[in-house]
């Protein structure tokens, strides 16, 4: 039986993990994340949820701890955000090509500096090489759906690898939203037990867990990684197939939003997908074929299917909350080119790449209005001039 | 178990031969007692270190005991998970026998870069022994300098030069800084003092909370000693006073070996190419303060036994 609640990203992701009930839950408080390692510790203490709290004394040791707790032979989990994420950097590959099925909340906040606790997405894009599963998620809802399928897809025996699951810091995880939330027993009987393969504490088969590998071995243990992670786009489908059957709710890899006969679209990610999509149904009204994507699995990257959704269209521009400094451009915008040159098709929009929503700068109506505009502009005239912008900034 | 040479050579080795530690290796010799001194099941957790890359080299491990690494800095955050892992599978009746654990690490990664993640992981009430292998610099980088490193010691990053003579601080008392974390058992030993060692792990494994065992071992690359002195070196570094044994049981220091001839510190450094500069006049100053820093230290922990 669905349940309808009143709360914020940061109580939605604290419902999920009481439901998921990790068996080890390891965290450091970080603004914007603090309130979700805060809930779970009252719910541990008021012995709504048992699970082992490590209440660490750095995001490096949380990750390390859901590492060992991970190949132990639990679940784990751990939430974080920006400067925590930096700082447990050194082990995101290391739970990645250990093969642990950790998951992990992330509420997107800027780097330093200057020093900013609102949403940029520097934390998880800069992460993106890390060998994780990484799901984005516009609004609690979201989030809440797409944490209880992170646990599945990683423990998944044909998967194992470690999920990252983010929304914007204080745009979603401190603001209330209506959503529905499933029953205790749904989400226990829809992720069942976690079974790992090797598990640590297997006294009587000792295993030997992260060895050395020398340059003999070492490309072999990352290739295995490397197809694990770009094979995995099959089983989040198949997971959130058997979740739309749960909850009624559909998740792709990606939304489509009035992109099948579209000709200027946005690709975005996270929660300015809400004023986008608002944008997008206004300028319907006034005869433009707007669209958007917003992407939901970001890593492994769903090339094929993207290049699918948007080569008919004349312009796209790809809308990003973080900078790749010094880069051809953002993170997606580099993602989407490259998977334009690799496609078979010859049919290729034009691309522009903005820079938006920096340090929690809000995203209005007028700014996104302004990025279609330019779309049919460039379209008019056929070619770019300018591939790269910061929308919104001062000069 | 008594600590009976016979019936230990009976046991079976968990730390198996094979790996490719330096012959003389003194860590090679703690690792075995260690393991020979464990009952029961054990899970060991260990940073990045000489018998890290020597002893689990891909597709090879010389740990007969479930056993895992993930990075330099974490030993202690990474059993943490482990135990807590183990905690919950106890709870749930998934596991009904008790396991060990212990998480080790050299003295990188337990005085320096590893530190904070031990004083998390013992004021956290972790279940588990955190051994410090402690060869006096990071020897699996080439020998430079740690927290450990004591005063004057050549290293390639305190070099003794034309003008500074080595390590120019003393080491930090690290023992002293795990026993102000108030965890039930606390230890200083050597290989060399083999039953010493082995007992303290022991009565580190049965207590119901932390504990922490700093074990000085030699490494003859770093120490520019001959090879076959590796015991005899650490006979002597006990017998200077420059590495008593004592243990902190609940909080109560005690005195585990008592000397009746203290040796001076210059036994202990005459052996070592570490310290050849010190053997010249114009550095004798250098060893008169490495010895009135022991003296002080000596008494210090008397006084701590109730002993005088």
């Amino acid at each position: 039986m669905a349940r309808l609640a009143a709360l914020t990203g940061n109580n939605a992701a604290a419902e999920a993990i009481r439901q998921i009930k990790p068996d080890v839950f390891a965290a450091y408080p970080i603004t914007p994340q603090t309130e979700m390692a805060e809930e779970v510790a009252q719910y541990v203490a008021d012995g709504i949820l048992e699970t082992e709290y490590i209440p660490v004394e750095s995001e490096h040791s949380s990750m390390s701890a859901c590492i060992g707790a991970s190949l132990a032979g639990v679940r784990a989990m751990t939430a974080t955000a920006s400067c925590g994420l930096a700082y447990m950097w050194e082990l995101l590959p290391i739970a990645a090509s250990m093969r642990t099925s950790i998951v992990m909340a992330v509420v997107n906040r800027a780097f330093n500096a200057p020093l900013n606790i609102h949403c940029s997405h520097d934390d998880s894009m800069g992460a993106r090489d890390a060998g994780w599963i990484q799901l984005y998620s516009e609004n609690a809802q979201e989030m809440y759906d797409n944490l209880i399928q992170a646990v599945k897809i990683a423990e998944d025996e044909k998967i194992r690898l470690p999920v990252m699951v983010c929304m914007d810091g204080f745009i979603i995880s401190h603001a209330v939203e209506r959503l529905l939330l499933l029953a205790d027993e749904e989400v226990k009987n829809f992720l069942g037990e976690f079974k790992s393969a090797h598990p640590l504490l297997e006294v009587n088969n000792p295993v030997t867990l992260g060895a050395c590998a020398l340059p003999d071995y070492y490309t072999e243990h990352k290739k295995q990684h490397s197809e694990a992670l770009r094979h995995s786009l099959g089983k989040i489908m198949e997971v959130a197939d058997e979740y739309a059957r749960l909850s009624g709710r559909s998740y792709s890899l990606f939304e489509s939003y009035q992109l099948a006969d579209a000709e200027y679209g946005i690709v975005i990610l996270n929660s300015a997908a809400g004023v986008t999509r608002t944008v997008v149904d206004k300028l319907r009204k006034e005869g433009i074929k707007a669209g958007l994507l917003k992407i939901r699995v970001y890593r492994p990257f769903p090339a094929t299917q993207i290049v699918q959704a948007l080569k008919n269209l004349k312009a796209i521009a790809v809308l990003e909350r973080t900078d790749s400094f010094g880069g051809v451009g953002s993170p997606v915008f580099t993602d989407i080119s490259a998977a334009f040159m690799e496609a078979p098709t010859k049919e290729r929009p034009l691309m522009i790449n903005y820079i938006y929503g920096l340090g929690g700068r809000d995203v209005g109506l007028e700014d996104i209005e302004k990025v279609y505009a330019s779309l049919q502009v460039i379209n008019q005239r056929g070619k770019i001039e300018k591939s790269f912008a910061y929308l919104q900034a001062r000069e | 178990m008594a600590l009976n040479l016979k019936e230990i050579a009976k046991k079976e080795e968990l730390f198996m031969p094979g790996h490719r530690l330096c012959a003389g290796c003194g860590t090679a010799v703690l690792m075995r007692q260690v393991m020979l001194a464990v009952e029961g099941p054990v899970v060991v957790s260990m940073a990045t270190s000489c018998p890290f890359v020597s002893a689990a080299t891909y597709p090879y491990s010389a740990w007969k005991v479930p056993w895992i690494h993930s990075a330099f800095e974490n030993s202690p955050a990474t059993i943490s998970g482990v135990e807590a892992a183990y905690k919950a599978l106890r709870k749930k009746g998934s596991i009904n026998q008790e396991i060990k654990f212990i998480s080790m690490a050299g003295d990188g990664g337990t005085y320096d870069i590893g530190f904070q993640a031990l004083s998390g992981a013992l004021e956290r009430g972790h279940r588990f022994l955190h051994i410090c292998y402690n060869n006096e610099a990071y020897m699996n980088t080439g020998i430079q300098r740690s927290g450990a490193t004591p005063l004057g010691a050549h290293t390639t990053t305190s070099p003794a030069g034309k003008l500074i003579p080595g390590k120019r601080e003393f080491r930090k008392d690290l023992t002293a800084i795990i026993a102000a974390h108030d965890i039930p058992y606390v230890a200083q030993t050597t290989p060399f003092h083999w039953r010493d060692l082995m007992t303290k792990v022991q009565k580190a494994l049965a207590v119901d909370g932390p504990s922490f065992i700093n074990v000085l071992t030699s490494c003859h690359r770093g120490w520019r000693s001959d090879m076959k002195d590796a015991m005899q070196i650490l006979k002597l570094a006990v017998d200077t006073c420059y590495w008593p044994l004592y243990e902190v049981v609940n909080g109560k220091y005690k005195l585990n070996y008592k000397l009746r001839n203290k040796l001076p510190v210059i036994e202990w450094i005459r052996p070592q190419g570490r310290f050849a500069h010190l053997l010249k006049e114009e550095n004798q100053p250098i060893v008169a303060q490495i010895q009135q820093k022991i003296d002080e230290n000596w008494e210090k922990l008397l006084a701590k036994c109730a002993l005088d």
